[in-house]
């Protein structure tokens, strides 16, 4: 038997001597053109990472060219980062030009630093996930083709923009905390088959699994029942009933929120708010999905102060002033209606006509 | 048979962007599961549908996670994904590789899967996407002997995360990735065990810009901060102010208005009682402000994604705590925690939920921790306070 519980490789066996030698011990770092970071120790010591963006599935070729790449040019250094892109780790100056130029030839996109749009944090759809109501990576490479300018820093942002796709409302990743993120959702109830309910449903379970309360027994099917008025259409109860389907093809599709964070800079983490409630999927490029981002982007970097996030730039501005300028309908289905709704009703005279 | 075609993915290889669909047809040229799944992947596009079937338990042996089961619902149509299993491999803490151990990686990947992965999954494992159940045992064995161990799954401690931390970053307060890799270590049969009644996850930062969004998705995040003043060094702020940098836009943006610019003087001050390391100042001047010396890590819990009750951030339960290996007093808040959680969840409730439905002061009593007014934004505003019978005077 294969030994277990050895835990993953140590890291500390695969940094860099330049990283060993001056762990914690960074001083500060520049960021000497888009997509390269230039880290200088106490010591003096110097090191350059080259950012690439990498479409997070990736072939075994994928792997084997980034780790040739690394082998040349960074002693076989090399690292991801938290939104999946690729980093070179540089530790002999002399390399970092010869690796820019080949990254450059290869069509390697060298950018995702500072002030940029960074690569999206997205989840699985279709392709591997039984959840999914829409594909992440078609709607991420639809988005990033239209923003590989604001990654390569061709086109200045005011603040970091981070966008994120989840392919249902389990939102693997942190989509509820992103400037911009696209969240794949339900419309119509679950429909419960309910032959096969009888012979496979934990029906307790099922019926503990809604957090509305819709869903009861429903004994003399051996099954349960929906009440639809109830259903707010969150697909936790097919997560542990395979008898119910929550899948419609011509209803299902994303909505948009924005305004989220994670950082505490300046202010406190936020969550990302509803900006646009639904539409459909339109694969293979969700040109109405892309269209909205590119938008949404534009508006924000043109009236955004310096170092204004999104969901900074909409507390200056408030909420009715988002939905003006950026032409957006609000609607009943921007009013909240869950857990924590009565907390984001306006209970000041304070606002903008 | 003829070569079968995918329109519309192929529309997804024009543009700028790196494309996965590139990726998914490299894989496709050397290995059938891989082109089932390219051409399956074409018919969701067609039929704007996914085509895996509700989960189906597999396993490796000794380990009760770590391989998620996926079978898809067209398996005569797609015969070599008929059973598609993802395999989580529990990444080297701040995602560090060496060309050699991905290649590794690689041959045995090519050797018993579809050649195709996540690098990363939204968790942080390295994703293998994609083998036969019979497949799954020998390659577990074969990754076990380069090195790489499963990740969680189910009701157990997720794979852990962190930042790139004292690595590569001048900010980190703690060794985020020290902390990940003995937190890992320490934790594994907890993780390849799933005993609890949903998921836990620990997530590390080393500063509060958050770079791993640990507050946003772990139910315990850990995030490096420090409880004296930071430091100013007074020639370099003079020399960013030479430049040309704004230092009045920089005082403006303070969130406790902290910071004061002497111009006469040439002086940046700060009042250390007033800050709340929030990482602005730092964030804009590197060279010139510096995090504090005495070092720790706030502790957040309850983070997690909306499913079930909704999305929450972490709330701060302990304020400061000190990160020195081999962080005994945090293992001891995590063992609390999860106990507290384990022995009370109802099935799929995190966490925060819990704390929700429970209340967040029996929940600090039945820890042992003692309630803060760091814990919340402001006191009740409600009078409905409860009180135990040793409170009251029964006699009254």
């Amino acid at each position: 038997m294969a030994k277990t519980d050895f835990g993953p490789p140590d890291f500390r066996e695969m940094i860099p001597p330049v990283i060993k030698e001056n762990y914690g011990n960074w001083k500060y770092h520049t960021v000497p053109r888009p997509g390269v970071l230039k880290h200088v120790s106490h010591t003096g010591a110097v090191m350059h990472s080259v950012r690439v963006a990498s479409p997070r599935l990736v072939s075994s070729d994928f792997i084997r060219n980034i780790s040739d790449i690394a082998e040349k040019y960074c002693d076989g250094f090399l690292r991801f980062t938290t939104r999946n892109n690729v980093e070179f780790l540089v530790s002999d100056e002399s390399q970092l030009q010869p690796l820019i130029a080949e990254l450059d030839e290869k069509n390697y996109l060298i950018g995702g630093v500072g002030l940029s749009i960074s690569n999206v944090v997205h989840t699985q759809g279709w392709i591997h996930c039984k959840s999914a109501v829409t594909d992440a990576s078609g709607i991420t490479k639809g988005i990033m083709d239209d923003m590989a300018d604001y990654f390569t820093g061709k086109i200045k942002v005011p603040a970091r923009l981070r966008i994120a796709v989840a392919c249902c409302v389990n939102m693997c990743g942190a989509c509820h905390c992103s400037d911009i993120s696209i969240v794949g959702i339900h419309r119509t109830i679950p429909i419960i088959n309910h032959e096969l309910a009888s012979k496979i449903c934990e029906v307790p379970t099922t019926v503990a699994s809604c957090p509305t309360g819709a869903i009861r027994p429903n004994p003399k099917e051996k099954s349960i029942l929906i009440n639809g008025e109830k259903c707010m259409m969150c697909g936790n109860c097919t997560a542990v009933c395979p008898a119910i389907k929550i899948m419609d093809p011509v209803n299902d599709g994303v909505s948009i929120w924005v305004g989220g964070k994670v950082s505490n800079a300046r202010t406190a983490p936020m969550f990302s708010r509803l900006a646009i409630p639904f539409i459909s999927n339109n694969p293979p490029r969700w040109p109405e999905v892309t269209d909205a981002v590119k938008h949404l982007v534009e508006v924000w970097a043109a009236n955004a102060r310096d170092g204004e996030r999104m969901g900074e730039w909409i507390g200056r501005i408030g909420w009715e002033k988002f939905f003006k300028i950026t032409d957006l309908p609000f609607t009943d289905k921007h009013i909240d209606d869950f857990t924590h709704a009565t907390t984001t009703f306006r209970s000041t005279t304070q606002f903008k006509f | 048979m003829d070569e079968k075609k995918t329109p519309l993915l192929d529309e997804l290889e024009k543009g700028p962007w790196p494309s996965f669909v590139t990726e998914m047809k490299k894989a496709a040229a050397t290995n059938e599961g891989a082109k089932d799944l390219l051409h399956m992947l074409e018919k969701s596009y067609e039929d704007k549908l996914g085509h895996w079937k509700h989960g189906g338990i597999v396993g490796v042996k000794g380990y009760g996670g770590g391989v998620v089961g996926r079978y898809c619902d067209l398996p005569e149509d797609f015969p070599n994904i008929k059973e598609f299993h993802t395999i989580r491999v529990n990444q080297p803490a701040g995602f560090f590789y060496t060309a050699d151990k991905l290649r590794e990686l690689a041959d045995v990947w090519d050797k018993y899967g579809s050649g195709l992965y996540n690098m990363h999954g939204s968790t942080g494992d390295a994703i293998l996407l994609g083998t036969t159940t019979a497949n799954l045992q020998p390659c577990v064995d074969e990754l076990s002997e380069i090195g790489f161990d499963l990740g969680g799954s189910g009701g157990a401690l997720r794979t852990l995360s962190s930042c790139v931390g004292q690595a590569r970053c001048e900010k980190a307060c703690i060794d985020s990735t020290g902390i990940m890799h003995d937190l890992t270590m320490h934790y594994q049969n907890e993780m390849h065990r799933p005993s609890w009644p949903y998921k836990f996850k620990i997530k590390i930062s080393a500063c509060a810009n958050d770079c791993c969004a640990a507050s946003a998705r772990s139910d315990l995040a850990v995030i490096g901060t420090w409880r004296d003043t930071l430091k100013i060094d007074m020639e370099a702020v003079r020399e960013y102010v030479g430049k040309g940098f704004k230092i009045d836009k920089l005082i403006r943006k303070c969130p406790t208005e902290a910071l004061e610019w002497d111009a006469e003087k040439q002086e940046l001050n700060v009042n250390g009682e007033d800050c709340v390391r929030c990482m602005h100042c730092i964030n804009v001047m590197p060279k010139a402000i510096s995090i504090g010396s005495e070092r720790g890590a706030t502790l957040l819990v309850g983070g997690k994604a909306p499913v079930v009750k909704g999305a929450m951030i972490g709330w701060v339960l302990v304020p400061f705590i000190k990160m020195e290996a081999p962080y005994t007093e945090l293992k001891d808040v995590v063992d609390k925690l999860t106990d507290w959680w384990a022995d009370r969840a109802k099935n799929r409730e995190r966490i925060s939920e819990l704390i929700g439905r429970m209340g967040l002061a029996n929940f600090l009593a039945d820890v042992g921790l003692k309630p803060l007014p760091q814990m919340v934004h402001a006191p009740r505003s409600n009078p409905y306070i409860s009180w135990t019978a040793e409170e009251v005077n029964k006699n009254g």
